[in-house]
């Protein structure tokens, strides 16, 4: 008897577990209380790049402002030689990864670490997700460009 | 049968039963009070929004806190007034100056009113300012950040109650003192004997002009005014927008057991005032110029730190002189609330002990006003015919009206605290229409946008004054009870109690789109302009200037730069000027030192800030991060050596490692 009553009670929480979320689902549909404008709003991230047109000789000014950049927002975590510290040495990065791999881990990099298998290798490696640092997508080709020039390009 | 009493008592249900009898007004039997299926009306579906942001008082806190409407969840608790250690605000070397007045630094205060900033009468969702009612200020909250960006202290006034209402166009925040006090003209207090209220004791209300472009405020002039109480105060709009109203008690003039002493005459006032004409005396210099101090402290994002000057001149508008500005309107019977209509038509003062709600016509007031009819002076000031400018009473609406909000139909809602009730009437036609009982004993109510010229409705908030059984028991103190009512429909329906911090007084609520899509994500660390940023971990380093000790440190997911320092002696002033590097939204970091006699801080993304250490013994001491920002956030930490007060150990600084490593000293 006992047991006859668990069992009822359990598909009873059961059937209105399945109900409830029904409902909630509904509501959420249905919501009269959120209004349009407040809608979640997603982080800021530059759109998916699909090309990036590289040129030699390399673009000196450009150099100079990836280098600022670097030295405000990123050296905390990345090294210019192989040496790992919170996020990969630099070194090298360029004949590793495409371009437009990396222009994306810097501007898209929620994107990146849901869909590039290599992105989330990385963070499997480190940690730490590499972090939005409110980079625009002219930013992010300077810091290319630097990233050539400390690989050794010309 | 000793026992049998005794175990009854012991019940639950009999200390329900009990506390509802203590209550003193308890209304009708609370759990019959649910209509229809309120649950899914306040249910807000995980990962989505609230409809409104409230934006409460938190009265004896001091702080400002933030509600998602119609769910009631707490989003925030903004720190005005009141030091608040969670994130260092009134701590950290940039926001003591916020914390500044003219009796030195004042780390709490008791805040009661909203007032959200409008332009042409409706909400923009720009600024919220909220009154320290203790010491008298008016604090400036700018809606992007929710963050305290001004305060300013009000002088001449004793109490800053009746504040921070604003102009149809927050052309102006207003400041009515409550406690009247001698005053000399001179910014000092002559000292007389407490009796002599009569003769010495005056109040003052004034007008803080707000500027449009970044709401700076400044005091733009005061009024000289009889010793009474000033209470509360609605700007006029529409066709009274030239107009000012403030509710004034204790027109006896009593200065002890005000209880009895300032109940006694049948009508106090509210008090009316032409502030554009103010203006205009203003101009022509008919002002007269009071030598006083007090503080004006502003904060700012760029530097993000905050200045603290002292002010000493204000300019005093004497209404026995300047024939125009003031007039008084008879008010049963010691008013509380002071409200407007969206129309700007109607002003309703709600006598505390009064039977009946006064409603009074703004055209009526202008035509008394131009007939002369008055039936006295009160100190100089004309007193106008009551029937004269009475528009009508609403006749036994309940027992203690205080407040009165509006749905933009044509309907008023007015707080009873005695019979503990909302109250819904028509404006025009003076008739209650229904009435809803809160648990217990409703202070302030709030409409969505109720008091702009176009109230938001669908929503009445009540904030109750007594809790009693609401809640689980958490001891003789408990949390304040708020209460969310439908008015949709033509019936007031219940349907949600929410705790709420602090004790609110008033709280205004406006729609989420006026607020969110404007809320800052990070402050871009390129246009950090504080004096001791550092800008990249190239740039952090450690400085002595005598005994104080300067760390510039960066704080990155997850370590500090410099995480090693060395060098500092007892005796030595430590001052960590941590600037977090991050460019993400909602990555705060902590820092904390042990045993520091200050307290913790928060920095976002972009921001530097300052705490200050005395070291007070000698050894290794540990400092870290108390914001959890990544999976390695435990590792966020490092040392600081403290070393006998003329110790040989060099100033020294490392991050991962020695200083010849490349990664120190850089």
């Amino acid at each position: 008897m006992l047991r006859i009553m668990l069992i009822g009670w359990v598909l009873a929480l059961a059937l209105s577990a399945c109900t409830s979320r029904q409902e909630a689902e509904q509501a959420a549909k249905n919501s009269p209380t959120l209004s349009e404008a407040a809608a979640p709003q997603p982080e800021q991230h530059g759109v998916e790049k699909k090309t990036v047109t590289l040129a030699n000789p390399l673009n000196g000014e450009w150099i100079a402002a990836g280098k600022a950049i670097y030295d405000l927002k990123c050296l905390a975590c990345h090294k210019l030689t192989n040496e790992k510290v919170v996020g990969p040495g630099w070194a090298g990065v360029t004949k590793r990864r495409e371009p437009v791999w990396i222009m994306n881990m810097i501007t898209n990099v929620d994107m990146m670490l849901e869909t590039d298998p290599e992105a989330q290798k990385m963070l499997e490696e480190c940690l730490v997700r590499m972090p939005n640092q409110n980079i625009s997508d002219e930013e992010a080709r300077h810091i290319l460009e630097f990233m050539r020039q400390n690989d050794g390009e010309k | 049968m000793k026992r049998t009493w005794l175990s009854i008592l012991g019940t639950p249900a009999a200390w329900t039963v009990l506390a509802l009898a203590i209550t003193a007004c308890t209304p009708r039997n609370p759990t019959q009070a649910i209509i229809g299926n309120a649950a899914e009306e306040v249910y807000v579906p995980p990962g989505q929004y609230d409809e409104f942001y409230s934006i409460v008082s938190g009265g004896f806190n001091g702080q400002v806190s933030v509600y998602g409407l119609p769910s009631g969840r707490l989003l925030r608790i903004v720190p005005v007034f009141s030091q608040f250690p969670e994130n260092g605000w009134g701590y950290s070397e940039e926001t003591k100056p916020m914390l500044n007045t003219s009796h030195g630094f004042v780390p709490w205060d008791d805040s009661h009113h909203i007032a959200l900033s409008t332009t042409n009468g409706e909400h923009d969702g720009r600024w919220a300012f909220v009154n320290g009612n203790n010491t008298p200020r008016i604090a400036r909250i700018n809606l992007q950040t929710f963050r305290t960006e001004e305060i300013i202290e009000i002088p001449n006034s004793s109490g800053n109650h009746s504040s921070p209402f604003l102009t149809e166009n927050s052309e102006y925040a207003v400041a009515g003192t409550r406690f009247s006090y001698p005053l000399d003209g001179a910014g000092t207090t002559p000292d007389v004997p407490i009796e002599t209220y009569k003769q010495n004791f005056k109040g003052t209300v004034s007008f803080v002009g707000i500027n449009p472009q970044d709401g700076e405020l400044n005091i733009g002039f005061q009024i000289l005014l009889p010793g009474v109480n000033f209470d509360l105060a609605r700007g006029g709009r529409g066709p009274s927008h030239d107009w000012f109203f403030f509710s004034c008690y204790n027109t006896e003039q009593a200065n002890t057991l005000l209880e009895v002493n300032a109940s006694q005459k049948d009508k106090d006032f509210i008090m009316a005032v032409n502030w554009k004409r103010c203006e205009e005396y203003v101009k022509a210099g008919k002002g007269r110029k009071d030598k006083v101090r007090y503080a004006h402290n502003v904060y700012s994002d760029e530097t993000h730190s905050a200045t603290s000057n002292i002010e000493t001149e204000v300019t005093v508008l004497d209404p026995t002189e300047l024939k125009d500005i003031v007039y008084f309107i008879p008010c049963p019977k010691s008013p509380h609330g002071c409200d407007v209509d969206p129309s700007g038509q109607y002003i309703v003062g709600s006598g505390k002990l009064a039977a009946v709600i006064p409603v009074f016509s703004f055209d009526k007031m202008l035509k008394a006003i131009a007939e002369g009819n008055v039936e006295s002076t009160y100190e100089g000031i004309p007193v106008l015919n009551y029937d004269a400018v009475l528009h009508g009473e609403v006749e036994k609406p309940g027992l203690g009206p205080l407040h009165t909000e509006f749905d933009g139909k044509g309907f008023a809602y007015t707080s009873f605290f005695v019979s503990s009730e909302i109250v819904k009437w028509n404006v025009e036609k003076l008739e209650v229409v229904d009435r809803v009982p809160t648990y217990y004993s409703i202070g302030h109510l709030s409409v969505p946008g109720g008091p702009t010229r176009k109230p938001h409705g669908k929503y009445v908030i009540a904030y109750n004054k007594i809790t009693k059984d609401r809640y689980l028991p958490t001891g003789p103190e408990l949390t304040q009870s708020a209460q969310l009512y439908d008015i949709s429909g033509d019936k007031m329906r219940l349907l949600l109690d929410f705790p709420t911090v602090g004790e609110p007084h008033y709280a205004e609520a406006l729609p989420a789109d006026l607020i969110a899509p404007n809320s800052v994500k990070i402050f871009p660390i390129e246009e950090n302009k504080h004096p001791y940023v550092t800008r990249g971990e190239k740039e952090a380093r450690v400085e002595r200037k005598g005994n104080e000790v300067h760390v510039y440190m960066t704080s990155i997911r997850s370590h500090f730069t410099p995480d090693n320092i060395e060098g500092v002696k007892l005796g030595d002033e430590v001052y960590f000027h941590v600037t977090n590097l991050e460019q993400d939204w909602d990555v705060p970091h902590g820092f904390a030192v042990k045993g520091s006699n200050n307290a913790e801080i928060l920095i976002m993304p972009g921001e530097t800030c300052t705490l200050k250490w005395v070291p007070d013994r000698i050894g290794v001491t540990p400092i870290y991060c108390t914001d959890f920002c990544s999976a390695l956030h435990q590792e966020m930490q490092g040392y600081v050596r403290v070393s006998p007060a003329g110790a040989n150990v060099p100033l020294r600084w490392t991050t991962g490692g020695t200083p010849e490593s490349g990664l120190s000293n850089r």
